[in-house]
């Protein structure tokens, strides 16, 4: 069994939450809808390395699970959401998610 | 030896994730996305969860961005979607959201700043793991389970060739894939 | 000790209202008959009650006030005001006047409204009058008397109103109803300050307290007594507040008789000589009433000059005659006050009914200028409307003639004022003179200008008989009212003695002289020497069109530019406001997904900024 590496565990965590700023960022500037749902999983993916980072902090397996668990999630929200955007496009033959704004008030 | 990989894989994740979101092509984007994750799997196994690490090659770069690359395949964009792709993406389209993810990262960093904590710097083995999973987490392991069924039906339902709209009778013609 | 009778005076005020509720609830099913019995009657059991308690009262020789409890009538923040009737010698004056007379003016009102078709109406409306009168005058605290006060307001509003289908019956109604409701905001705003200061309404505790609480001459009991003089003005229509009096002679003759001339307008008179105490304690408003009297019985007697409705020259007489008790209150003559008040219910309704047995002979005819020489054809009206004249006019030896000059005579024995109150009484005894005997010339005397048709039966002829007997001989009764008010100041000056019951003698000769000859014609009244004169005395002083330009058109103005009601604006605003805001804020939802994505985050650092404190 190797030896962990030991970083600061601020390091680790202002990592995760720089990847999480960019897949935000990624979010709310592109239009194109697979763009978004890229940018979600990088949100995902950053939010996973801080429980890893945690789970190492403590020394514990609960980061990992808690990985898995997510990682669960992903999968599942990338299948559904692929499906729409394949429906969507059927739709309304774009992939511009300001399109889709017949929720409107 | 092991903080220089740590690092260098850390600023290869920040750089790639960057050019991800910013390219035109969405199949460019999610290479870059590909390494990005590839990065953290390295800062995975760096931390002591190899098993993390393996999981995020194989299930997340493996699977799912494998997925991603199929359906821009059968989107059949082109470069007709590169073109749409540039006029979408005008710099003042990023002054808004960076604005206000700058804020939010700034107070992400004010709070990290305050806390002084290092890593134990122990390795963490899949068996340890798959105890823990099965062990007090075994409820979210079901219900992970049922989560992904959900993801399968729905995924099998909203992936059907055509859909018809009962009300307004819409029926796709030829020019739907 | 052995007052038993006295502990039934509840029966009085019960027995009309008893009548009132079964006329109320049978409304006209019962037959005429039976209606004018239950009527008539109700009054009649209440009068002897009334007579049976007065013997045993008076008759014990007591001058102290029995107080008769009823129940507790509330308990609210200190006022705990009851039911209770007291009984002294005011209040059995009263009720003598108030019974008796109303019991001969039911009688009377039998016959006189046989033919209209809402018979039980009329009676409903009296029997709750007098009932609520009854009330007034036997209340022992301010608020109850307020309830009676009210009552015989509203009654009084109904029975001018009684033919209401003509709008201008209404409108005199309404105008009665309205002018009288400013005088009780006044009085109540009077028992207000009253009750603010001496913390109780009962008119005992009222009087002792201020007695012990205040000096003469303070400003809070001369506020209080001005405001209960104000409340008194509107109810017994003196000035500013007498512009209805005349107008409310649209009722029935019975109406005008009981209401507007023996009872309901004497009550502001039972008011102040019921309040005398605090009205002592504060000379400055005493002297305004003795002066509102004053201007009102000269104002009201150069009107009666000039009017030609039969009706309309005996409400300014009314309005005339109460001002004489006015004057006797301003100066201190309690009892005169309340004597003439006596008499004045007597002759003035001797004179109401007189005209209404006229005015029936005629088929309502109320114009003075088509009657004439009915003395040989209506006998009884010819002795009813002499002797009312003469005690009206205070002629020697009528009952008028005791009051009125015991009135004059302790006017004229006031210290700074007495000169100049005495010479204005003497010349509205003289005017009085004139009118009333003019109007006597003109109706009985002279030409027959319409043929009347037979006299009114012995329903309306005996009620006017027993009037002039009681005209004539009630000078010499001694009201019981003198052993309760302070005593009058005794006429001394031998001189005016003599010359106050001349001068209606030389009013009578003179009006004998002007108006009874042959050749005497209306012509030439509104043009003509002094026209102008006659014109202004005819329109009531101007003071009607004076009321509608400075109060009712400006009153009307505000009421037509406030027709969109600007307080609505300020709910409307509130809706409008809340609109606005809703489809301001209905801009933020756009449908945009990365637009909601941008405000959570927005939201989301806001949120963080706040827990770190940073903002």
């Amino acid at each position: 069994m190797m030896e962990a590496v030991v970083v600061p565990m601020e390091h680790g965590l202002l990592l995760a939450g720089f990847l999480f700023v960019i897949g935000l960022l990624g979010v709310m500037a592109r239009r194109n809808v697979i763009f978004i749902l890229m940018s979600l999983e990088i949100m995902l993916n950053a939010c996973g390395l801080a429980f890893i980072v945690a789970g190492s902090a403590h020394g514990e397996a609960d980061g990992q699970v808690m990985f898995m668990i997510i990682l669960t999630i992903a999968a599942a929200e990338v299948v559904v959401g692929l499906g729409l955007v394949l429906q969507a496009r059927r739709r309304f033959r774009t992939l511009d998610i300001d399109q889709a704004s017949q929720l409107g008030g | 030896m092991n903080l220089i990989l740590f690092y260098l894989a850390a600023a290869i994740s920040l750089g790639s994730t960057i050019m991800a979101v910013t390219r035109y092509n969405p199949s460019h984007g999610l290479i870059y996305l590909i390494i990005s994750l590839l990065a953290s799997a390295i800062i995975f196994y760096l931390l002591g969860a190899p098993f993390a690490a393996v999981l995020e090659i194989v299930i997340y770069a493996g699977a799912i961005m494998v997925l991603f690359v199929f359906v821009i395949m059968m989107l059949n964009l082109g470069a007709r979607g590169d073109e749409t792709e540039h006029r979408w993406l005008n710099p003042a389209m990023w002054i808004g959201p960076s604005v206000l993810c700058v804020l939010l990262l700034g107070e992400v960093v004010y709070i990290l700043l305050q806390t002084q904590q290092t890593l134990t710097g122990a390795a963490i083995s899949p068996k340890a793991v798959g105890l823990e999973l099965f062990g007090p987490y075994v409820l979210a392991v079901e219900i992970s389970s049922m989560l992904l069924l959900a993801g399968l039906v729905g995924g099998y339902h909203l992936g059907r060739r055509f859909l018809v709209d009962a009300r307004s009778g819409w029926v796709p013609d030829e020019a739907d894939q | 000790m052995g007052l038993t009778w006295v502990q039934l005076i509840w029966l009085v005020p019960l027995l009309p209202f008893l009548s009132f509720l079964t006329l109320f609830l049978t409304q006209g099913r019962l037959p005429r008959p039976l209606v004018g019995v239950l009527g008539a009657g109700s009054v009649g059991l209440a009068a002897l009650v009334v007579g049976v308690i007065a013997t045993e009262y008076l008759g014990a020789g007591n001058t102290a006030p029995v107080s008769v409890q009823m129940f507790q009538w509330m308990n609210v923040g200190g006022l705990n005001p009851s039911f209770g009737f007291i009984i002294d010698g005011l209040s059995i004056t009263m009720l003598c006047v108030i019974t008796g007379v109303g019991f001969l003016i039911h009688v009377y009102s039998t016959l006189f409204v046989l033919e209209e078709k809402d018979y039980s109406r009329f009676f409903t409306y009296m029997n709750l009058f007098v009932s609520a009168m009854i009330i007034l005058v036997l209340a022992d605290n301010l608020l109850l008397l307020y309830l009676g006060w009210e009552g015989v307001g509203v009654c009084s509003y109904l029975l001018i109103g009684y033919w209401y289908e003509d709008a201008s019956n209404g409108r005199a109604a309404r105008k009665a109803f309205i002018v009288t409701r400013i005088g009780d905001g006044f009085m109540a705003l009077g028992m207000l300050l009253l009750f603010t200061h001496l913390g109780t309404l009962e008119i005992s505790a009222v009087t002792t307290a201020a007695a012990a609480t205040f000096q003469t001459g303070d400003t809070i009991p001369t506020i209080a007594a001005l405001l209960l003089l104000g409340g008194a003005c509107g109810k017994s229509a003196q000035l500013p507040l007498q512009t209805w009096l005349p107008d409310a002679m649209a009722g029935p003759t019975p109406v005008s008789a009981l209401i507007h001339a023996a009872t309901m307008v004497t009550a502001g008179v039972y008011l102040i000589a019921r309040m005398h105490d605090l009205f002592l304690l504060a000379p400055v408003a005493q002297l305004a009433v003795a002066f509102v009297g004053l201007l009102t019985l000269l104002v009201a007697a150069g009107t009666a000059l000039t009017q030609n409705d039969i009706k309309r020259i005996l409400a300014y007489s009314t309005i005339s005659q109460i001002g004489y008790m006015f004057l006797a209150l301003g100066v201190g003559a309690w009892s005169a006050a309340i004597f003439h008040l006596m008499t004045h219910a007597f002759f003035k309704a001797l004179l109401f009914l007189g005209a209404g047995y006229v005015v029936y002979s005629l088929h309502h005819e109320h114009d003075i200028r088509q009657m004439g020489g009915l003395a040989r054809r209506l006998p009884i009206g010819f002795a009813s409307f002499l002797i009312g004249s003469a005690a009206l006019a205070a002629l020697p030896m009528t009952s008028g003639f005791f009051s009125k000059d015991e009135i004059l005579l302790a006017a004229y024995e006031h210290g700074e004022w007495g000169g100049l109150l005495w010479a204005g009484g003497a010349l509205g005894a003289f005017l009085t003179a004139l009118y009333s005997f003019r109007l006597v010339f003109i109706v009985f005397l002279g030409p027959t200008r319409t043929e009347p048709s037979a006299p009114a039966g012995w329903l309306m002829g005996g009620p006017l008989l027993v009037l002039c007997v009681l005209s004539l001989v009630g000078g010499f009764i001694d009201p019981p009212a003198a052993l309760v008010l302070p005593a009058s100041p005794p006429g001394h000056d031998a001189v005016m003695q003599w010359v106050t019951p001349a001068i209606p003698i030389v009013g009578v000769v003179l009006a004998w002289f002007l108006f009874s000859s042959r050749s005497f014609s209306f012509g030439d009244f509104a043009t003509g020497p002094g026209g102008a004169l006659r014109r202004f005395l005819y329109s009531h002083w101007a003071m009607d069109w004076l009321y509608d330009r400075t109060i009712v058109r400006p009153y009307y103005w505000l009421a037509r530019i406030n027709r969109s009601d600007a307080v609505d604006y300020v709910y409307a605003a509130t809706a409008g406001i809340t609109r606005v805001g809703s489809s301001a804020l209905a801009l933020t939802q756009s449908g945009q997904l990365r637009w909601y994505a941008g405000t959570m985050v927005g939201g989301l650092v806001i949120f963080v900024a706040i827990l770190l404190g940073i903002l």
